[in-house]
């Protein structure tokens, strides 16, 4: 089924009754040349990379759940390419390229939005550590502008530039980066994937990874057996289980992230607007509604629901950057388990078992590397090589201290990220 | 959440500072890269009971070991790591 406004019309006219469902429903075959252990964002754009740009397609997802259920369908879907270090900037620089040409490589409305990310800074050495980022972005060939502080209230009036604590300098903008809708992004590679003959599996949890002789034969799931002799763990919050079934202690800690929204407003936040002193960023959906978000709890948790200290925090911050929020009313709030990695980067990689591959480590900010993630770890899965825009984000970087993409130079250490 | 410490009592989780699982007492004696790989990075990350490592940073100041249920949030215990370093 394909999407064109004609369709669209045609189908207001007639009562919309001849959409169907965007994906088949099949059960599990006994054999795939390749399965994909977890259906989120990751693991369905693995799967139509793999069927896309590498042909094949005789391979499954499975999903305990169903799709958009995990992490992809609960983030506040910044999407941006600002990263700092050699490994984050070429890979989300790729990335953030995939989401420009995504809604029309999946004839999907993602709602890819490009409105700007904008990140404030609140005394001369945070300009100065702007202005490095900055020029690390654009050397990576994507962009970032450094704005004064009339720079800055020109673009959003309504914030308190005088706040005692955090005065407003300036802020770096990232014109291109921006948000999308978050469940689309998953339908949109999972409708793709399975018109390309990729069986998504829902409702199907893997329970166990059969090695024989330190290859990777096939899993065990709630149902029933399936040969495979390429398994990629493709779980978020849940890598450190899924890799113990395969005899892996992985440098993973899973912890809860919270998010919020209020009812529906009328456009007033343009941007996405983040205020790294208070831990704090925000953005206004299509319908209306301020998403925004923290920091994590800080302790680890597999409940995908947070505490209320946090809750205040955040509420403390939001008051302390723009007042004028106090008016709206908070709808919902809800958490979602990060896999967090002691240097706070992400892991796309073989392991050290033959045809078992990892992608881990995503932490808070894995939505934008949806594209560039399932392509790059599609191109390993499919030619045994690392693509380029993801060589260095191997797994034996912290025991060997080599590569470590530790972005807020804090030290390789979990807690500190 | 609320933490039981062993000296304090019952306290607001703002109070405590988290550190991380309570592996980290067990600090490696050998120079040997893999040990201290597993014990500066690797983790069990438990989905279920676990055990860490919390100071009461604005209470009395104690390194704290609690027991708890990471899905569940429930606390079973605590005790000072002192006590635990002493077995
Ligand atoms: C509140 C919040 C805000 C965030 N904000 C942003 C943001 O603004 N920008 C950004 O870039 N990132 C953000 N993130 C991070 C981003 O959402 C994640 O890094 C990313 O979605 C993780 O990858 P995924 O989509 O594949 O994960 P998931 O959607 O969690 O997919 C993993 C899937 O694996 C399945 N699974 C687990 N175990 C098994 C098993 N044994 N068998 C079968 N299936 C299994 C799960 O059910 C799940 O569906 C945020 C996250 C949260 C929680
Ligand atoms: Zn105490």
């Amino acid at each position: 089924m394909w999407f064109s406004g004609w369709r669209v019309l045609k189908e207001g006219l007639t009562g919309n009754k001849g959409w169907r469902p965007h994906w088949r429903d099949p059960d599990p075959k006994p054999v795939y040349d390749a399965v994909i252990i977890g259906g989120g964002g990751h693991g369905l754009a693995t799967a139509y990379y793999l069927a896309a740009e590498h042909d094949m397609t005789n391979i499954a997802v499975l999903e305990k759940g169903y799709f958009g259920g995990g992490n992809v369908g609960r983030n506040t879907t910044i999407v941006r390419a600002n990263y700092n270090l050699p490994g984050n900037s070429e890979f989300y620089s790729h990335s953030l390229k995939l989401w420009e040409g995504l809604e029309q490589e999946l004839n999907f409305n993602t709602m890819f939005s490009q409105r700007g990310v904008l990140n404030l800074f609140h005394s001369d050495g945070q300009r100065d550590y702007a202005a490095r980022r900055g020029n690390s972005m654009i050397s990576q060939g994507d962009d970032a502008v450094l704005l004064d502080r009339e720079g800055v209230r020109s673009m959003v009036p309504y914030l308190d530039f005088d706040n005692g604590r955090f005065p407003i300098y300036g802020g770096l903008f990232h014109p291109r980066g921006g948000t999308a809708r978050h469940d689309a992004v998953a339908w949109g590679f999972a409708r793709g994937a399975d018109q390309r003959g990729v069986d998504l599996i829902q409702n199907c949890e893997v329970t166990g990874i059969d090695i024989q002789n330190g290859k990777v034969t096939g899993v065990q799931t709630s149902r029933g057996a399936i040969r495979a002799k390429k398994v990629a763990i493709v779980v978020a919050g849940r890598s450190s289980q899924v890799a113990a079934m395969a005899g892996m202690r992985l440098p993973i800690e899973s912890h809860v992230l919270q998010a919020f929204v209020t009812e529906g407003l009328k456009p007033c936040i343009d941007q996405v607007v983040t205020f790294g002193m208070g831990h704090f960023y925000i953005s206004q959906s299509d319908k209306g509604g301020l998403v925004f978000g923290g920091d994590l709890d800080f302790y680890a948790s597999y409940a995908a629901r947070g505490n209320l200290p946090m809750q205040e925090h955040v509420m403390e911050a939001a008051m302390t950057l723009m007042p004028m929020i106090g008016k709206a009313r908070v709808l919902r709030s809800w958490g979602g388990i990060m896999d967090m990695s002691p240097d706070g980067s992400p892991v796309i990689d073989r392991t050290g078992v033959e045809g078992l591959y990892l992608n881990c480590g995503w932490c808070y900010g894995g939505f934008k590397a949806v594209p560039g993630s399932g392509f790059a770890l599609a191109h390993l899965m499919a030619t045994g090589r690392p693509h380029g825009s993801a060589a260095r984000l191997r797994l034996d970087r912290f025991e060997t201290g080599y590569g470590l993409m530790d972005e807020e130079g804090t030290g390789a250490q979990h807690n500190l990220h | 959440m609320r933490l039981p410490c062993p000296i304090c009592g019952t306290r607001d989780r703002r109070e405590f500072y988290y550190q991380g699982a309570a592996s980290m007492l067990e600090r490696p004696v050998s120079g040997e890269l893999d040990a201290w790989h597993a014990y500066v990075h690797v983790r069990d990350n438990p989905a279920g009971r676990t055990r860490d490592l919390w100071h009461h940073e604005a209470g009395c100041g104690a390194w704290v070991i609690v027991e708890r249920d990471t899905v569940t949030h429930e606390v079973f215990g605590a005790v000072l790591v002192e006590d635990a370093d002493a077995d």
